[in-house]
């Protein structure tokens, strides 16, 4: 009798919810198409986040971005509008100095940003990027070996010419079956020996091939063969995991200043793209979609918990006598109150479970529709999906809205007097 | 008179009951003082015109309702201010109902509507069923546990919420005009149950308004505007010779 686990209490409970069937359904659809809305829409912004960050899989995204730029103010009887370039001794110094740094990877280019380089292969001619690397840079970058190796440590101490190229390149290169590690590619008439040949595995798709066609070369002999002294290009600076990159950027951006004689205050100097920042923003926007989701969701899920509040309400006008016998045969208020809360709690829980199921199909349609339309992952809804916190806050949900439901209806039929039986109409 | 007050355990004791209700900006005074005593084991007609405050008194009777003024003791326990969840108990412990309109639950089966109140009473479910269908027996509605109350007669109606206020084995069986929905064969095989329940030993008040009915009670309380003018015991005649 106490417990809400027992049998004769939900006989008593599904007994009533049956003697009205039909009502009872319709009632069910306002929490039904609630819930089946709010995890719709939870499911779509998962989704949208999923394929916005798969774009990023297995990147370090801790990470800041720094190169050189003209320098803008006046410092130390240096003129403004001096160009100055990194040097090898920059990394060391941030090593040094920096706390809370993973990898400090100091790179060059070649064809400088967004330009290309002619490449030639035999009788085949293209023109791609060259990238000068240490192998640190595996851990930041989601370069997968395909075939060969990649760059190491003894490339960089005995400046070996080798390189590693993109997988896309190998079709514009090389004729068909043709062995492609051992071979030997020429860079502005430089001959590397090809030692491996890397997949990019953070772009999916066609859309961004020509990311796919870039060739890795040592740096220590890119500097060399290409005459770049201790110069560098750019650093790519990870940090470790618990602190953001975002905090220390600005000691690293001082440190570079002071070693190069710019004025502390010359913000343009120094150009850097934090990574961190700019998925903190993405997030944000998650977020933001979340919260719209949730919003909008429970706002119709307000509105069948209305409509079940209603019926209830109905439903007690109707059942009036029959709650008045059952105080007459000493029914305690309690009791009366419990059963009403617990036909809208099971209605509300039924019809929204039955709602996140039916999402969770919709949304199984959707994703096998997307991967069969965009097999190779190009689409921004990837794997959208209810996950199991998910399905536990809309069920926490459920539950506060049957209780909410089931309240005014409890409170009215316990006013109901067991005078009520005697009365005969 | 007095010999029965010796030998019997008083049941019901009223003494100068009154109840008044709002009616506009008027009171309207139903009950004027009533005195009644009930011993354990009699069976008792309430009779009176429409508004002569009968339905007041057998609700006071119920514990449905409190009177403004007097005493109230049923069993041997003082009946004043009580709260829901008391009055809730001493109904189901104290009183058995019987409407006039039957008050089965429609969806309950003739079985689940007998156990009802062994349900509130928090007896266990096989204990209630077993019970439950020994009071369907004694009114003989065996054979008819599974059936809903839309299946059965009227007269079968009657006797299965006989059967529902004798489960909670009350100290008092309350009947507000039980026979009133009935045909007159019908209604006296209801009474007939009546009075063999009362036979065993129960205490059992019916309000009625037909003559008929009354005579076959062991005593007629007669109540007109809010006070009783007659009460008078009778020999009771036996409603087998009807049937």
């Amino acid at each position: 009798m106490n417990s809400i686990f027992n049998r004769d209490l939900w006989k008593e409970i599904l007994e009533s919810i049956n003697s009205n069937g039909f009502r009872t359904l319709i009632t069910a659809f306002g929490v039904f198409w609630g819930i089946f809305i709010l995890v719709l829409l939870l499911s779509a912004s998962n989704g949208f986040q999923n394929g916005v960050q798969r774009q990023f899989d297995g990147m370090s995204t801790n990470t800041v971005f720094v190169w050189s730029q003209t320098i803008t103010k006046a410092y130390k009887g240096n003129p403004k509008n001096r160009r100055y370039s990194f040097n090898v001794g920059d990394a060391e110094a941030i090593r040094r100095n920096i706390k809370g740094l993973k990898t400090v990877s100091p790179r060059n280019r070649l064809g400088g940003w967004g330009g290309s380089t002619i490449i030639t292969h035999e009788m085949n001619t293209g023109s791609y990027l060259v990238e000068a690397d240490y192998p640190e840079i595996l851990t930041q970058r989601s370069l997968k070996i395909k075939e060969g190796r990649f760059i190491n440590q003894s490339d960089i101490e005995k400046k070996r010419k080798i390189a590693v190229l993109g997988w896309a390149i190998i079709s514009e290169l090389y004729e068909p079956g043709e062995e492609v590690i051992g071979s030997y590619i020429k860079i502005q008439g430089v001959s590397f020996k090809v030692v491996g040949v890397y997949k990019d595995v953070s772009i999916n798709g066609r859309k961004n091939i020509d990311e796919q066609k870039n060739i890795h070369v040592p740096f220590t002999t890119f500097s060399q063969v290409f005459n770049r002294g201790d110069k560098v290009g750019f650093f790519m600076i990870t940090g470790v995991d618990d602190i953001p990159i975002t905090d220390v950027k600005e000691d690293i951006l001082a440190l570079i200043r002071k070693r190069h004689d710019i004025h502390p205050e010359d913000d343009r100097a120094v150009g850097n793209w934090d990574f961190n920042k700019f998925l903190q923003k993405f997030n944000q926007l998650f977020i933001a979609l979340k919260a719209v989701s949730y919003f909008v969701g429970i706002m119709i899920l307000g509105s069948g918990v209305i409509g079940i509040s209603n019926i209830m309400l109905i439903v007690i006008k109707e059942r009036t006598k029959e709650i008045g016998v059952r105080r007459a045969l000493g029914a305690k208020p309690s009791s009366i109150r419990r059963q009403i809360l617990l036909e809208s709690l099971f209605l509300t829980l039924f019809a929204g479970m039955a709602g996140v199921s039916f999402a969770a199909f919709v949304t199984f349609l959707v994703n096998l529709f997307i991967d069969s339309k965009y097999p190779e992952g190009d689409a921004m809804l990837y794997n959208a999906s209810i996950d199991l916190p998910t399905v536990g806050i809309s069920l926490v949900i459920l539950v506060i809205c049957g209780l909410i439901a089931g309240f005014i209806p409890a409170q009215t039929a316990i006013k109901i007097k067991p005078i009520e039986a005697l009365r005969t109409d | 008179m007095n010999i029965f007050k010796q030998n019997f355990k008083r049941m019901i004791e009223i003494t100068d009951l009154h109840k008044s209700y709002p009616v506009g900006n008027r009171n309207l005074h139903v009950l004027k003082g009533i005195n009644f005593t009930a011993q354990e084991g009699e069976l008792i007609s309430i009779m009176g015109s429409s508004g002569s405050g009968k339905s007041t008194f057998l609700n006071i009777l119920g514990i449905l309702d409190e009177g403004d003024q007097g005493s109230y003791t049923l069993d041997g326990t003082q009946i004043k201010n009580l709260s829901e969840k008391v009055a809730a108990n001493y109904r189901n412990q104290f009183l058995g109902f019987i409407f006039q309109s039957f008050n089965l639950i429609g969806y309950k089966t003739a079985l689940d509507n007998v156990a009802l109140p062994l349900y509130y009473q928090g007896v266990g479910r096989k204990e209630r069923l077993e019970k439950s269908l020994f009071y369907l027996e004694k009114v003989g509605l065996a054979d008819w546990s599974d059936h809903l109350p839309n299946e059965l007669s009227g007269g079968q109606k009657q006797r299965v919420a006989i059967a529902r206020a004798l489960a909670s084995e009350p100290k008092v069986l309350l009947a507000d005009e039980p026979t009133g929905a009935l045909d007159t064969k019908t209604s006296y095989e209801v009474m007939d149950l009546i009075q063999k329940i009362n036979e065993e030993g129960k205490t059992i008040l019916i309000v009625t308004h037909e003559l008929d009915i009354a005579k076959m009670t062991k005593r007629i309380v007669h109540l007109k505007d809010g006070v009783i003018i007659n009460d008078e015991r009778i020999e009771p005649i036996k409603a087998l010779a009807h049937v």
